[in-house]
């Protein structure tokens, strides 16, 4: 790219010529602020916060979608733009249910951070104030317009990115606001629950349903065995939300706080990541030799199964049957775990901490009930478990480190931890489906054509005389596109994977928010995701199959993987669901 | 906006024949979606949530996105129009006349909204910019027939006659 000079505040840079002032003054290290800008999602110059002088240009320009050209000079920090910038605050301020200390984007709120930063003391504009009804019918979502900037962060992730678009702008002027369609509940669209949405808003308008309430019931409830499970991907993200730098594994400090809350048995879900191997690295086995329908896709990610039950449902027999990995976790729980310790499973709760808000619905579906209990009775985001570690008065940054919880836990595979990052279930997969195909063991396990951020990655790995096709996609979006030449033919692979969020589950819709300036610097997808791939290089097993405990359980309990206890405990299957 | 009223959306075969055939029209031009919801207004006089699924299928647009645009322009309707449509001026000589107690009166008579239609399909009310008949303000219409210098006591009288 041909660079062009320009001078900001009388500095004179060199930057790209495709450049937006915007990039060039952060390159420059000049702060402007925004707020519906969203790199790479959302770049539409509507909510006028990044407002600057270009000498020449008529009237204040945003800069973050007005492009540099040869010899422009800018300006940031004029009496003009510092006035402008604070009217525009204050004009969006005046329409906002300004109730900070109640919200759940408290301290993590953009327009709270620029209210405070753009020194904003009293707000001028006083007027009508928008009412709406608060959309809390979702198992997953709540939409609170009450608190909506109308900064469109959420639609164009929702269209864009996801390819769902159930959400958008609707009406005109002052009675402008976010919607479905016919001002339905999310709950009554195709939504697919991943709240994507959630990690977009720049306020409080979006967030999960709440299930702290029903867990410290639990918790407190004496008759209650109240059992928790902690996905990969929480591990190296809840450090955030203490003020840990992005990318802090936290495994050790996590179990111990989890202890201290009063759960009875804290287990990884990552035991559950190698029982899942186990049956969907069998039942692809079992498509290879006796010529299953192919390509196999992953079953993981519950926001995908949703979408693909909506968009795709002439391939949900391409979707394995086998549950995701904490529901695994959940049926073995309540049926051999209660048999060994004598408990009854109506007495035990289930909580899974998920990267996830789609888990919340998943864990309601009526299939997924293998003992005739739900195999998990509620779904934690990671943020949810940052606010009960918080409101125990926990210090958890000098938390010291503990291990999970036998029979299950000692022994977390690397396998089971990748599940965290896009690419890692395929590449836990083809760890013990080449060495179970084989019968020899592998050294060279790292299968780094299917890591990285790209959004769809394709590799074809030889195992044995075998060459095996595989696809990983992450982010609907990309998942419709390598779905769309799968169903026209064009692509012919044996094994794909999907995950709902770009990026995988280290940056799902349960995880903590960083801010749109924060995301604009450091890729969370890729700096969470080298924490994921650390904590498998610092564990001594790798492999799934060689988990001692998946093999005490498939010998005391399972027998075999696809075997008839497993097909009653850890299989389901999907519905059609309908897309309008 | 919602659809608030009970009246049952059903087409004939001509009107679903008609509307694929528009769609397949535009089903390739750049912004196809406004031209496409013009067409579909006037073969069904307005445009509910079954004939918006359509639209949406034929041209690859979400539903999010089409209702927006629906409410966006008010020439949209998501309810049906009544046999009678009812049109009351709110202008600025018309409001300052007391065309808002005409309204209000006529909404109560009803038991219906502005913008909806009453469940047996005979009367819907709009409220309408200045239609020019200032000199006889307040002003209301009934289809082609237009009543002025109302006053609340009028309407009863003048709905009479088209119930």
């Amino acid at each position: 790219m041909e660079m062009v000079n320009i001078k900001i505040n009388g500095e004179a840079i060199s930057v790209p010529g495709d450049y937006t002032i915007l990039q060039a003054a952060r390159q420059a290290g000049i702060d402007i602020p925004t707020l519906c800008y969203l790199k790479g999602v959302n770049e539409i110059g509507a909510c006028r916060m990044c407002l600057v002088e270009v000498k020449g240009a008529r009237g204040l320009v945003t800069a973050c979608v007005y492009p540099v050209n040869e010899g422009m000079e800018v300006f940031t920090n004029t009496e003009k733009v510092r006035i402008a910038r604070k009217t525009v605050l204050e004009l969006t301020l005046s329409n906002h249910e300004r109730k900070c200390l109640t919200c759940p984007r408290n301290q993590n709120c953009e327009l709270q951070r620029l209210a405070d930063e753009l020194n904003v003391t009293d707000i001028a504009f006083e007027g009508e104030i928008s009412k709406h009804e608060i959309d809390d019918m979702s198992p997953s979502i709540v939409r609170d317009n009450n608190k909506c900037i109308l900064c469109r962060r959420c639609i164009s992730t929702c269209k864009k990115i996801q390819t769902v678009g159930v959400i958008d702008a609707q009406g005109r002027g002052f009675a402008t606001k976010i919607g479905c369609t016919f001002d339905k509940s999310l709950n009554d669209t195709d939504c697919v629950m991943c709240g994507q949405c959630i990690a977009a808003c720049p306020v409080g308008a979006l967030y999960e349903k709440d299930s702290t309430k029903a867990v410290w019931a639990a918790l407190a409830d004496e008759t209650k065995h109240v059992v928790v499970q902690t996905a990969p991907a929480v591990r190296v993200a809840l450090g955030e939300e203490f003020g840990m730098p992005i990318g802090t594994r936290v495994t050790g400090k996590m179990a111990t706080a989890l202890k201290k809350l009063g759960f009875d048995k804290v287990f990884d879900t990552d035991f559950a990541a190698d029982l899942t191997i186990m049956e969907e690295g069998t039942e692809l086995i079992g498509r290879i030799k006796e010529g299953g329908k192919f390509p196999m896709i992953t079953s993981c990610s519950p926001g995908w199964v949703k979408f693909c039950e909506h968009n795709f449902p002439d391939l949900l027999d391409n979707l394995s049957t086998a549950k995701s990995p904490h529901e695994m976790y959940g049926a073995i729980i309540k049926s051999y775990y209660a048999e060994k310790e004598g408990i009854d499973p109506k007495d035990i709760f289930v909580v899974s901490v998920m990267p996830c808000t789609a888990k919340k619905f998943e864990s309601q579906r009526e299939e997924l009930k293998g003992t005739g209990y739900p195999d998990v009775d509620a779904v934690l985001t990671t943020r949810e478990l940052a606010k009960m570690i918080k409101e125990a008065r926990l210090d958890f940054v000098k938390l010291p480190d503990s291990g999970f919880d036998n029979p299950f836990g000692e022994a977390a595979t690397g396998a089971g931890v990748i599940f965290g990052a896009t690419g890692g279930v395929m590449e836990a997969a083809l760890r013990t489906v080449s060495e179970v195909l084989t019968g020899k063991s592998c050294d060279e396990i790292e299968y780094k054509a299917v890591r990285g951020i790209e959004g769809i990655k394709e590799a074809t790995v030889t195992i044995g005389d075998l060459d095996v096709k595989v696809a990983v996609a992450h982010g609907l979006g990309n998942a419709r596109a390598l779905l769309e030449k799968v169903r026209s033919g064009e692509a012919d692979y044996h094994f794909i994977e999907i995950m709902a969020c770009p990026g995988g589950c280290v940056t799902g819709g349960g995880q903590p928010i960083q801010s749109a300036k924060v995301k604009a610097e450091i890729d969370l997808k890729a700096a969470r995701a080298k924490a994921i791939y650390d904590e498998d290089r610092s564990l001594p097993i790798r492999k799934s199959h060689e988990n001692p405990f998946i093999k005490m359980l498939y010998d005391e309990f399972l027998g075999e993987p696809c075997g008839h206890k497993s097909h009653k405990l850890l299989h389901t299957h999907y519905v059609k669901r309908d897309k309008y | 906006m919602s659809e608030k009223t009970g009246v049952a959306f059903s087409e004939t075969k001509e009107q679903a024949q008609k509307l694929i055939e528009v769609i397949e029209k535009h089903k390739n031009e750049n912004g196809a979606l406004i031209p496409v919801l013009h067409e579909a207004q006037e073969i069904y006089g307005y445009l509910p949530i079954e004939v918006q699924q359509k639209i949406a299928e034929g041209l690859g647009v979400t539903m999010a996105e089409i209702y927006g645009v629906v409410t966006f322009y008010t020439q949209f309707s998501v309810n049906p129009k009544g046999k009678y449509k009812i049109g009351v001026c709110l202008g600025t000589a018309c409001y300052v006349k007391g065309s808002g107690n005409i309204l209000d009166k006529i909404k109560e008579k009803l038991g219906i909204d502005v913008d909806e239609c009453t469940p047996d399909g005979k009367f819907s009310i709009d409220a309408t910019r200045c239609i020019g008949a200032c000199g006889l303000a307040p002003v209301m219409t009934v289809n082609d027939d237009v009543y002025g210098r109302l006053v609340p006591e009028d309407i009863d009288g003048i709905l009479e006659k088209y119930m």
